[in-house]
Formats: structure tokens, sequence, C-alpha cells
């Protein structure tokens, strides 16, 4: 996910959220599915709207790879820019806020305040580091149910996200069908293929190599910090498309006339994403990194719930859904949207899906994009009409 | 809603199942959601069309009908409508046994090719006829086929499917009038509209 946005819209901002934190297990301990036990957990969360009397109208968003619970709104009226999805989410935008009550968490692995490798671990009064048990998409829904429980909320009225936060979306309609009416995944994949895979390697490796890595263990003695900008510049690619490094980029040079035949950033594209690698070091751990990719890599919804069969996986379902590719995604490529699809339909599940025209990669959803708007305004009037839902109480 | 999209409409029992083939920005869809409370899908291969559609509430897929269609399990649907679509289908034959495979009823209309008017323009011009329910010239037209009334009820006798129900209209393409045409229809109707069974 690239950076957060500049741009707003349409609608108002929510004005001032505040991050809060919700802790859970500590007599329990969460059982993650690698079999390892992790407790107590921490989310840390943030909510806009009002939920309603009957608790009907609370939407879950879920943040992609490396974002974190601020979704809309300021933290504080200096802020220069508003959380990471402020285009949808507030009074009068797509995710309405005054209709709806919007939670989103980070997720267990994180680092942004819920439990992860950064986290003292209760036993040892240090932070995890490596000894972080692994986690995957499952334990982070699992996680969020708790948060989602913890309002009294039986049945979200829909869960909404994209890339790695549409993973969500995809694990929360087939592990909890009777608690989501409408499910939205966005610009995401019911597994990830050999080339996503592939790429999240390149960049654990770039972490691992990094000397300062050291196993994990480094929370005392300064932070691999080059191999997690490498790792970034290695996502920030992807996140983009052929057309719109093209278009914003070229082969333009920068700060300069002439090649400079030495190992400096002669392109603008170079300075561009030691930019944005740098940027990265100073808000994301490098551990965190590594975990988080690692569950997007192990997520693959057809093995986890349908013995290898992707239309047995959405038999469990039963939610709405509407289903959203960009056609320049080269991450996620609409052929697995529609894999998805598919298997919905197959199923006679109520599904929408529409492939938008966006030249800008992987990124399109969080860039403004008065189509996806409508469809989502669109699609969750639907459901409120569906399950009757008025306006906070 | 065009003329040919309500004598549609009236065929539709409430509360059924519907798939709509080609169903643009979903007024048929809205309609028969609203009017009769079907439960409807649509399939459009237009982004803009299909997302309007979508941005109504209603659930459409964008994508091409072939493929799309392909998905759906035996019998999912009461109606499979494709309205004003067939001529420009490629292969006419197969998307009709597969509507009839995944719907219990088929609707189909089309522009009757061999209205009076046509006649007359290749009789006294000599050209491909052009009319407002064809308003395309040879080299820009998106329509593959031409359909005649009578060659479309010989066409479903060699695919084996029954035509349970069929009325030729008169009306102007867009026009929410219009009138049901008894007499030489082949003739006197712009559209022919279709209800195919299944068969044996």
């Amino acid at each position: 996910m690239s950076e957060y946005i500049d741009q707003i819209e349409t609608g108002e901002s929510v004005g001032l959220v505040e991050k809060q934190f919700f802790t859970f297990g500590a007599d329990a301990p969460l059982v993650l599915e690698s079999g390892r036990t992790l407790g107590p957990v921490t989310l840390a969360y943030e909510t806009c709207g009002t939920l309603n009397k009957d608790r009907t109208n609370a939407i879950l968003v879920c943040h992609a790879l490396t974002g974190d619970s601020h979704v809309a709104g300021f933290y504080d009226p200096e802020d220069p820019k508003p959380g990471w999805w402020d285009l949808m989410v507030g009074p009068g935008k797509p995710i309405d806020t005054d209709k709806y009550f919007v939670i989103c968490s980070n997720v267990v692995g994180g680092c942004m305040g819920s439990t992860g490798p950064m986290s003292e671990n209760p036993g040892t009064g240090r932070p995890y580091g490596a000894s972080f048990p692994v986690v995957t998409i499952g334990d982070m829904v699992r996680a969020q149910r708790r948060l989602v429980d913890s309002f009294g909320i039986d049945t979200l009225l829909a869960v909404v996200g994209g890339s790695v936060g549409g993973m969500q979306v995809l694990e929360w309609s087939v592990r909890y069908p009777h608690r989501v009416h409408a499910a939205i995944p966005l610009a995401t994949t019911t597994k990830h293929s050999a080339q996503a895979i592939a790429f999240n390697e390149v960049a654990r490796q770039a972490i691992m190599a990094d000397p300062k890595w050291n196993r994990g263990d480094y929370y005392e003695s300064g932070r691999p910090e080059h191999g997690l900008a490498v790792a970034r510049m290695v996502g920030h690619i992807t996140y983009l498309s052929d057309e719109s490094m093209r278009h914003k980029f070229d082969r333009r040079l920068q700060d300069r006339v002439e090649l400079s035949f030495d190992f400096e950033a002669d392109f603008q594209v170079e300075s561009y994403l030691r930019y944005q690698g740098n940027k990265f070091v100073d808000r994301f751990d490098a551990n965190s990194f590594l975990y988080l990719t690692k569950a997007a890599d192990y997520f693959n919804l057809e093995n986890q719930y349908g013995e290898g069969s992707l239309v047995a996986a959405f038999s469990r379902a039963s939610c709405r859904y509407l289903v959203v590719s960009f056609t320049s995604d080269w991450l996620y490529p609409t052929y697995q949207s529609k894999t998805m699809v598919k298997a919905m339909k197959k199923n006679s599940l109520d599904v929408s899906f529409c492939e938008i025209e966006a030249p800008w990669g992987h990124d399109a959803f969080l860039l403004p994009n008065t189509r996806l708007s409508d469809l989502l305004s669109g699609f969750l009037n639907k459901v409120c009409l569906h399950c009757r839902i008025g306006g906070p109480a | 809603m065009r003329f040919d999209l309500q004598v549609i409409a009236t065929w539709i029992e409430p509360g059924s199942r519907v798939l709509d083939l080609g169903c643009r920005t979903g007024s048929l869809l809205a309609h028969l959601t609203e009017q009769k409370s079907i439960l409807g899908t649509g399939i459009e291969i237009d982004e803009e069309a299909a997302g309007q559609a979508i941005a109504k509430g209603l659930s459409v897929i964008h994508g091409d009908i072939y493929e799309e269609i392909e998905d759906y399990p035996d019998n999912a649907f009461d109606y499979v409508i494709l309205s004003q679509a067939l001529m420009q289908v490629l292969d006419p034959e197969t998307l009709i046994r597969e509507m009839l495979r995944v719907g219990r009823l088929g609707v189909v209309s089309f522009p009757n090719f061999t209205h009076y008017k046509n006649r007359l323009q290749m009789l006294f011009t000599g050209r491909a006829p052009m009319s407002k329910e064809l308003p395309y010239e040879w080299y820009n037209t998106p329509n593959i086929r031409v359909i005649p009334i009578i060659d479309f009820r010989r066409f479903c006798r060699h695919l084996g499917v029954p035509i349970v129900k069929e009325v030729a209209i008169s009306t102007h393409h867009h026009d929410e009038l219009g009138k049901v045409i008894t007499f030489l229809p082949n003739l006197f109707a712009t559209f022919g509209i279709f209800m195919l069974g299944q068969g044996k």
C-alpha cells in the first residue's frame, strides 16, 4: 500500500479520531493456527460514527499489508494528512459515518499498537522479535472477532478491505458466515500467486540480509533500516504499474542534466523509491514486515476451507459480495477476482463484480475513483435496505 | 422503460429468479426488483453500464455473457433474458442452450429484420437497410446477424427448443410506447419477443 493520499474527494472529514486499545486473552490466550498460543493480545483500533441501538450498522474496514487502524479523520488538528481511506470514510462519503459505525483495527503481528514482534513478551520482559509466533490471516480475523464481540455486535453489516485487507474480508465471510451481511473484497485474491510470494520473499531476504537484523533481535542494537527500505522499494514497485511509472517518471533524471556515471540516484524513479523506502523505515518495524508478508503468503482460502476447492470453500459463505478488481493491478490481477466470483456463482451466492479501468496499478483502490465510490455507496445502500437498517440511534 | 422490456416484464412471475444477459444499466432488473420482488442478477460487458447498475444496488457481474453464464449451476434461474443482444451474439446456438441450462425459461427479444420498411429500403435504394431499430452502417455496426421473426422460429425448431410464448410488437428503439402486432408480424413488427422452454 502506498503512502497516504493527499487528495480528498467529497463529503466531510470525520474530524478528530482517537487510537484506542482492546486487550484480551490474558487468562485464555489466543490459540493460533500454527498451534502456538499468544496472550494477552492487544489490538489498536479506531471507530467513527455511532453504533445504533440494535447494533446492526457496523462496518469493519480491514487495512492492507502495512496500513493501520487510522482509517479516516485526524489525530490532531495540525495533522498534515488524514487516515488512509479518508476518501471513502466520513459523513456523506461512500462509507457514510452518518449512517454506519465504522471500526478499523490494526492486525495482530503489526507494529502500530497491536501485539506484534516488537511488543514485550510477558515471559521474558523483552520484545518478542523473531520468537513471535507466525500468525495467519485467520488469526488476524479471529482477533478482530474478539474486538467486534466487545462492542456487543452480533452481525457486521459489512466487512470491507483491499489487498491483504481483502483477504481478511474473504476470511471473515467464510470463517464467520453468520456474522457478516455483506463482504467487499477489493483488489485481492484467495491465494497468492507464485509471483506475489516471490516478491515477498525478495523483500524478506532484503531485511534478513541486513547485518543489523540480527535474527530479529535488534530492538536494543539498532534496526535493519537499509534492509527494510529495500523491502519497501520492492513492494512499492508491485503496487504501481508499468504505465503509471512511465507516466510518473519515465526516464527523467533527478536533479541533474546528465548521467552521473556512479551509483547515485540518476533517475527520478530511483530517487522516488529511495524516498519511499526511507520514509517507511520511520514508521514500520522490519520484523512486522516479515510476519505480515508471511501471513499473506500463507493465505489460501480453498485449502483452508475447501480441501483445495474454492467452490467448496465458498459453500460455507452466505453473505452478499461486491468484488472489485483494477485493470492494471499486476499483483492481484483480475483473473484472480474472477476465480473467486466464479466460485461464488457456483454456490448461487449474491455477487456483483466490476473490473475498474484504472492505470495506476494495485494501489488504485486507495486513490480517488468515482466508479469505486459509486459502487461502494450503491452496494452498501442495498445491503442497508435489505437488512432494514436505519441510521444511528 | 423500453416497450419490449415492458412486455417482457409482464411475463415474469413475482418472486422468481432472473438472469438478465447484457443488462446494460439494469433498468429491467430494477423494474422487476421493485415491482415483482424478483431475485435478479445481470451480466454486462461494458464497465460503465455495469458500474451504474451495481451503483443502483443491483447484483451485476461485469463480464462477457458466454464466459459468465458457464459458471451458474443448472436451473439456477427461473428466467434467463437476452433482450436486444442476439444480433451481436457470435454463437447463438450455444448461448441459447446455455440459457436453457441455467434457466427454466429463456426470453429473447430482437429487432425484426424483415420489417416492411427495411424491405422497401432495400428494394428502392438497393442499399443495406438502416432503421431506428438497426441504426448502423455496414461498416460500424456491432450487429453481426440479421434476424427475421420467421427465421427465429425455424431456428428454435432446429434446436428442438419449444416456443412457450411469442409476441411481435411495433415500437421505436427507445420508445416507451408500442403496440402488439398480430397481423403478418414478420412484415409489420419491429421487434419479436419469444419465451423458450427447455424442451426434451
